[in-house]
């Protein structure tokens, strides 16, 4: 399989391109500067996006976790891991591209609001489940003892939320004015929405990328494995 | 299955009456955050009754992870991991003894350092007793269920004393919230407790479930 062209990952990277020079188009030229906030508000158009795929992809280490423990197949685990990486990636920009536009904002980088706190706890859960990964050498184990996080780290998710939402009511809240997406209308919603599918074309595409990667080392691993032991 | 889970949790508490491993490496170490505590943050005691919840918990979290990662490295260490599974038991059951032991193991901890941090930091920690060991009890069970389950992964790990911690505390964050704001009760705080009790027991049954369920994975391997 990865010797042959990548047809479908070429065809995919390409709309990915032409998508991304689209949203950069959208988001500098035509949609107008919200009048409050002004230029930093575009910030926004990058950190709804990465943060709408970060949860997407640890949503996706949670279903193919369990697909894996089903039916014990190596691809599977090999797109939990891949999904937990760039999962892990795009949290890490939406925690960039968040204080910066806060920082503006708000006037402070950084409040321990439940939004925040759960993309900072999220990112430190799927950190530690691709830590894990690298300090066991065995695959298979490997592969359950990782699929076993993928599925707690998520669904400690909805509680991670909620119990620093109930104890953020209980303590003196940071001033913080106003929540973004509130009554986004017309070329602002539009462009939001060009931008999501953008990021979403990027990311199946940075998977299948991953996978191909995946699928040469382990063709390496063989030839290897080969050359030294013979048939 | 009980006959499983009282094997189990009896060896391992004959195992810690013998060594007392455990047990004195959460103790020591709980104990030496809460000086560090003290010399860090200098507190007055009005401060400290303020603030006592969120220590005790750190400390008992700490030290916590240390006697969770005794749990399974002693079954490695003799490769008695083997042995439980080729035990003929219900997997579940060892794993139920195996987090009772802990729980026990933690809590012993708890009520040993707790007259110790009342001493230190002036707390008077008689105020609500029953609801405190109530919260020290539901905490314990939360942070165990979990802890149980990932110690039996990170003996498989290279650097399995560092993998625990990394794994466990971002995933208990939950409990430790619910557990710091109970205690606070406990120790004289004017809040109402009921929802906090109420979301402990919820996130411990949810969390033994899970981990409970998700225990034979990581043993047939």
């Amino acid at each position: 399989m990865s010797t042959t062209r990548d047809t479908f990952g070429i065809v995919l990277t390409a709309l990915a391109l032409i998508a991304m020079m689209v949203s950069i188009y959208l988001v500098f030229m035509y949609v107008p500067t919200e009048v409050t906030m002004g230029e930093v508000q575009k910030i926004f158009y990058f950190h709804v996006p990465s943060a709408w795929l970060a949860f997407f992809a640890f949503f996706l280490v949670f279903v193919f976790s369990i697909i894996y423990l089903i039916r014990r197949d190596k691809r599977w685990d090999t797109l939990a891991a891949s999904s937990a990486e760039i999962g892990v990636l795009f949290c890490t920009l939406v925690l960039v591209t968040g204080p910066i536009w806060a920082k503006l904002v708000w006037g402070v980088w950084w409040t321990w609001d439940a939004r925040l706190t759960l993309t900072l706890v999220l990112w430190l859960i799927y950190v530690a489940y691709i830590m894990l990964r690298h300090y066991m050498s065995d695959p298979e184990r490997r592969a359950t003892f990782s699929a076993v996080l993928g599925i707690i780290g998520f669904i400690d998710v909805p509680m991670v939320y909620f119990s620093i939402r109930w104890w953020r009511t209980q303590h003196p809240q940071p001033v913080v004015s106003g929540g973004e997406g509130s009554g986004l209308e017309g070329p602002m919603l539009m462009t939001l929405m060009v931008c999501l599918s953008t990021f979403t074309l990027l990311f199946f595409s940075i998977l299948r990328y991953r996978l191909r990667l995946q699928a040469l080392r382990d063709e390496l691993d063989e030839l290897q494995d080969l050359v030294e032991h013979g048939e | 299955m009980w006959r499983a889970i009282a094997t189990i949790l009896w060896k391992d508490l004959k195992i810690e009456l013998q060594t007392k491993e455990a047990f004195s490496a959460s103790f020591v170490f709980s104990l030496m955050v809460l000086v560090i505590f003290n010399f860090t943050l200098d507190l007055t005691s009005e401060e400290s009754v303020k603030m006592g919840a969120g220590f005790l918990w750190i400390a008992f979290a700490f030290g916590g992870t240390l006697s969770l990662n005794r749990s399974f490295a002693l079954e490695r260490d003799e490769n008695c991991v083997q042995g439980l599974q080729l035990a003929p038991v219900d997997r579940g059951g060892i794993y139920l003894g195996k987090c009772l032991a802990n729980v026990i193991f933690m809590m012993i901890t708890q009520i040993i350092l707790l007259p110790l941090f009342a001493i230190f930091f002036n707390v008077d920690i008689s105020v609500r007793p029953h609801y405190l060991l109530f919260v020290l009890f539901l905490g314990s069970v939360g942070f165990s269920s979990v802890g149980t389950l990932f110690s039996a992964i990170a003996v498989h790990t290279r650097m399995r004393e560092v993998i625990l911690p990394i794994l466990l505390l971002p995933i208990t964050i939950p409990i430790l919230i619910a557990a710091v704001e109970a205690t606070a009760y406990a120790l004289g705080a004017d809040t109402d407790p009921t929802f906090w009790f109420r979301l402990l027991i919820t996130y411990d049954v949810i969390f033994v479930t899970v981990s409970f369920l998700m225990f034979g994975y990581i043993l047939q391997e």
